[in-house]
């Protein structure tokens, strides 16, 4: 392979009703072949009933020099985490 | 005992053997890491059809064999596969042409076997055929992507196809093994699978921009134990161990 192909980003559902999680990233021409790959590479343990991909030059992310600026101020709002609420035993994967 | 049945039972299972050998020599070897696990996650889905498959014509026998002995100690003319499983890797067209076409009869024929009236081989095809499934979705971006790919990759393509095409006429040579499992409705009739195969045989191919060659009128007849030179050197690797150290187990 003399050029590398585009890298994808990897997301999996583990079980129905759980949400899609970054699992990792493959190479891959196309979306189809991203799919199998991903499939191949990533839930050859039966990990997923369901796999995501998307180009990761789609991907925006924020820039760490900015972290500071983006994170800290939410670090001393204590009182927006909903901690008053008592959770029910039957819910399982909030 | 019946000698159709086993024949019948080897030809699938020897067939399912030979391609997990030759594709378990690419790992390694494919043209990037993910393809090399693709390949390799094949071979181990083939494998294990082998497996279950030899283990039963291992009981159909009735010698005390069991799938070890079978795969790994019987002489070339013992191997009942299909003379296309055993075409060299070659370039990657021609795995990938020889792993399409496969794939593609597989996928009719397990369809067809798991109404068999023989209740061992109509689980192991409804096991098998979930898989299969996965591997002519596999094969069939690549014949696509690479027949309607570059000058390049379509002409290897074309060449692939040349190459691997005579053999496919076995797929269909109804012989008297294959009568005598149809008789029984153990097995489809091939000549109801061809049409179904060629079906999607064709539409891929029309797909990948590539000609779908002319019937192949002869046959070769590898599940009659009829191999050619190629054969030699892929049963030397997969017999040595146990050639050289009977029995030897880790």
């Amino acid at each position: 392979m003399t050029e590398v192909w585009p890298l994808w980003e990897v997301f999996i559902r583990a079980r129905s009703g759980l949400e899609h999680k970054h699992a990792g990233s493959v190479h891959a021409t196309d979306a189809r072949m991203a799919l199998e790959h991903a499939r191949d590479l990533y839930t050859r343990r039966d990990e997923g009933v369901s796999i995501w991909v998307v180009p990761s030059k789609e991907i925006t992310a924020s820039d760490p020099a900015e972290a500071e600026a983006l994170f800290e101020p939410a670090r001393d709002k204590v009182y927006r985490h909903p901690t008053f609420y008592q959770i029910p035993d039957e819910v399982k994967t909030l | 005992m019946s000698a159709a049945r086993l024949a019948y039972v080897l030809r699938l299972a020897d067939t399912n053997l030979i391609l997990a050998q030759q594709l378990g020599a690419l790992v390694g070897h494919a043209p990037s890491i993910e393809e090399d696990l693709g390949l390799a996650n094949t071979a181990l889905d083939v494998l294990g059809q082998a497996r279950l498959l030899l283990s039963y014509a291992g009981e159909l026998e009735g010698l005390g064999r069991d799938e070890d002995q079978l795969a790994f100690v019987r002489d070339p003319a013992d191997y009942l596969n299909l003379a296309l499983a055993e075409q060299p890797n070659g370039d990657f067209a021609h795995t990938i042409v020889r792993q399409f076409l496969i794939d593609a009869w597989q996928r009719e024929l397990y369809e067809e076997l798991q109404r068999s009236q023989d209740e061992r081989l109509a689980a192991i095809a409804a096991k098998a055929l979930k898989e299969t499934r996965f591997h002519l979705r596999y094969s069939s971006g690549w014949v696509v992507r690479l027949g309607d790919g570059t000058p390049d990759s379509h002409g290897r393509m074309c060449a692939a196809l040349d190459a691997l095409w005579p053999f496919t006429a076995e797929l269909f040579d109804a012989d008297a093994v294959d009568q005598a499992m149809i008789d029984e409705a153990v097995a489809p009739d091939p000549a109801l699978i061809a049409p179904r195969w060629r079906a999607r045989v064709q539409a891929v191919l029309s797909e990948a921009t590539l000609p779908m060659p002319e019937p192949a009128r002869f046959g070769w007849y590898g599940k009659r134990g009829q191999h050619n030179e190629h054969f030699g050197h892929v049963l030397a690797e997969l017999q040595f161990m146990q050639r050289a150290y009977p029995g030897a187990r880790w």
